[in-house]
């Protein structure tokens, strides 16, 4: 693999669930150490859009590669070397609530990685030093985690087996202004220290403009615009100045009625 | 319109969701057999499903034994053929009731919580979750799950067997005034072993279906708490059903050999 291989590329991606297509046509390229975020409304698809470069909703079209080579469609242990690439953090965190805090930090390490627990539990304890938890959380139960707490657990989880490519769904949604920031610089801190890709999800500007190398919107389907995140501003594109200043009026249209 | 085109999409909707369920159970077999397993997952939905659902299936059993008895002494005794009740409790507790009221009693218990915790796990991204961990779901919640059903069903039943005998014998002695020696005997001298393992097959079987449709509904829940609701109501109706159609099955199968 040379250096110049995107460590993910995806053209042509389409998807519809029965009559609804959710994308159509999408195209993006993440180079190795870069950060991708993805802006959008609510329900644009973009949840969608990184489920199927995970391979956990399978595209109707398209190619998706990961370090040049073809992942749509892989099975059993392709599809498991594959998985060990990546970390997700889910937007609801998705921590599984049966489980204790450290194991599912050591979960992917526990039982993808054929770590002894003894080990897996004090590798948990350094993920979760990362995150800014201390070792008296990880006997609690999920159920017992305030919000913020929730997402760090989920970050620590999503980094623990140590992935090359790293997706977070909306990290800093529901979170309060400050948490969110919090999130935010554990993510940049994240990245520095283990050189990663990442794809991140986003309607917080302020998260954008903190995590994000380069920009793409999704709207109506497609990617209407993709550039570095210091052209955001004045990217000439009406969706895109729309959205980063969150206004009503424009040619983003929401489906509500007006009194 | 053409007016056969609802009857066709509705036999071909149908032929579709028996395709995706006879698959999704040969996945579920398939994993059960291949490894790697998961013991302790398995013990502890052992645990789950068999324990915890005891006093349900006991309860049942009893008083299906009691009534059984009350209600063959009113018909046998028009024909002064009393002495057949010992013969009559033990054979239908067994044979049927015994498989398919605990089969039943634990489709309604456990089908639904496998149900409702699987579907959960679904809308919460949790199923997602596992398989961005290298954790293949089929392996992690189907596999132990239709094991320990499969495996603890046959257990209830044989306890739900002594319990429902037991009730028979209560009723039939206290208040119908049997003699305990003879009622014994009699319902020893009756019973063959077939019969005993015919219900025990009858009960794994009615495990691996309860098992096998609450995680196909959970695992396929729509989303919302909506979907959840709906998938476990499902898996209890379906696996009810099943329970009946595999019990006429079985049966027919012990019958002709
Ligand atoms: N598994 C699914 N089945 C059917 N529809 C889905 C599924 N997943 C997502 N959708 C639909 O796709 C659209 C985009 O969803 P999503 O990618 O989650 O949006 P968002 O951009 O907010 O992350 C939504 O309208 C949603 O209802
Ligand atoms: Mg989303």
């Amino acid at each position: 693999m040379s250096q110049d291989t995107p460590k993910i590329s995806v053209t042509g991606l389409r998807k519809s669930f029965g009559s609804k297509t959710i994308l159509d046509g999408i195209d993006f390229e993440v180079a190795q150490g870069e950060s991708l975020v993805i802006i959008g409304g609510s329900g644009s698809g973009k949840s969608v859009t990184i489920k199927c470069v995970l391979g956990l909703i399978r595209p109707d079209e398209g190619t998706i590669l990961i370090d040049g080579k073809d992942a749509v469609g892989l099975r059993g242990r392709e599809r498991d070397a594959l998985m060990k690439k990546f970390g997700m953090l889910f937007q609801g965190g998705a921590l599984f609530d049966s489980l204790p805090v450290w194991e599912n930090v050591a979960f992917g390490l526990i039982q993808g990685h054929g770590v002894s627990r003894s080990q897996a539990y004090a590798q948990a304890i350094e993920n979760l030093a990362m995150v800014g938890l201390k070792e008296d959380v990880a006997d609690l139960l999920p159920a017992e985690l305030s919000g913020g707490m929730m997402k760090r657990v989920a970050l620590a989880r999503a980094i623990a087996t140590k992935p090359e490519i790293i997706f977070f769904d909306e990290p800093t949604t529901g979170l309060d202004p400050i948490m969110g920031d919090v999130i935010n610089d554990l993510i940049v801190h994240v990245r520095e220290e283990m050189g990663v890709s990442t794809v991140s999800i986003t309607h917080d500007m302020a998260s954008v403009r903190k995590i994000a190398d380069k920009v793409a919107m999704l709207y109506g389907r497609k990617l209407v615009w993709m550039g570095p995140v210091e052209e955001i501003d004045n990217s000439g594109n009406p969706y895109v100045d729309q959205f980063i200043h969150g206004r009503a009026e424009g040619p983003i249209q929401m489906d509500v009625r007006r009194p | 319109m053409n007016p056969l085109a609802p009857i066709g999409c509705t036999v071909l909707g149908f032929l579709a969701a028996a395709g995706r369920l006879v698959l999704f159970a040969a996945m579920a077999v398939m994993h059960c057999i291949l490894p790697p397993w998961y013991p302790r997952l398995v013990l502890r939905q052992i645990l789950e499903i068999g324990y915890f659902s005891l006093p349900v299936v006991g309860l049942t059993a009893v008083f299906t034994g009691m009534v059984l008895a009350l209600q063959s002494y009113t018909g046998f005794s028009r024909f002064e053929a009393e002495s057949a009740i010992a013969g009559i409790v033990v054979l239908s507790v067994t044979r049927e009731l015994g498989p398919v009221l605990a089969g039943l009693m634990v489709a309604g218990r456990v089908g639904a919580a496998i149900a409702a915790e699987l579907g959960t796990m679904r809308v919460t991204e949790q199923i997602d979750a596992l398989t961005t961990l290298s954790t293949n779901p089929f392996k992690y919640l189907v596999a132990p799950r239709v094991i320990a059903a499969t495996l603890t069903l046959p257990i209830l039943v044989a306890i739900a067997d002594i319990i429902g005998v037991l009730g028979g014998y209560i009723v039939s002695i206290g208040k119908l005034g049997f003699n305990p020696t003879v009622y014994l005997h009699s319902t020893f001298d009756i019973l063959e072993p077939m019969d005993v393992i015919s219900g025990l097959v009858k009960a794994a079987v009615f495990g691996f279906l309860i098992a096998l449709m609450g995680c196909y509904h959970g695992y396929h829940s729509q989303r919302g708490a909506q979907g959840v609701g709906t998938a476990t109501t499902y898996a209890v109706v379906s696996g009810s059903i099943l329970i009946l159609t595999f019990n006429y099955i079985v049966t027919e199968i012990f019958f002709s050999v």
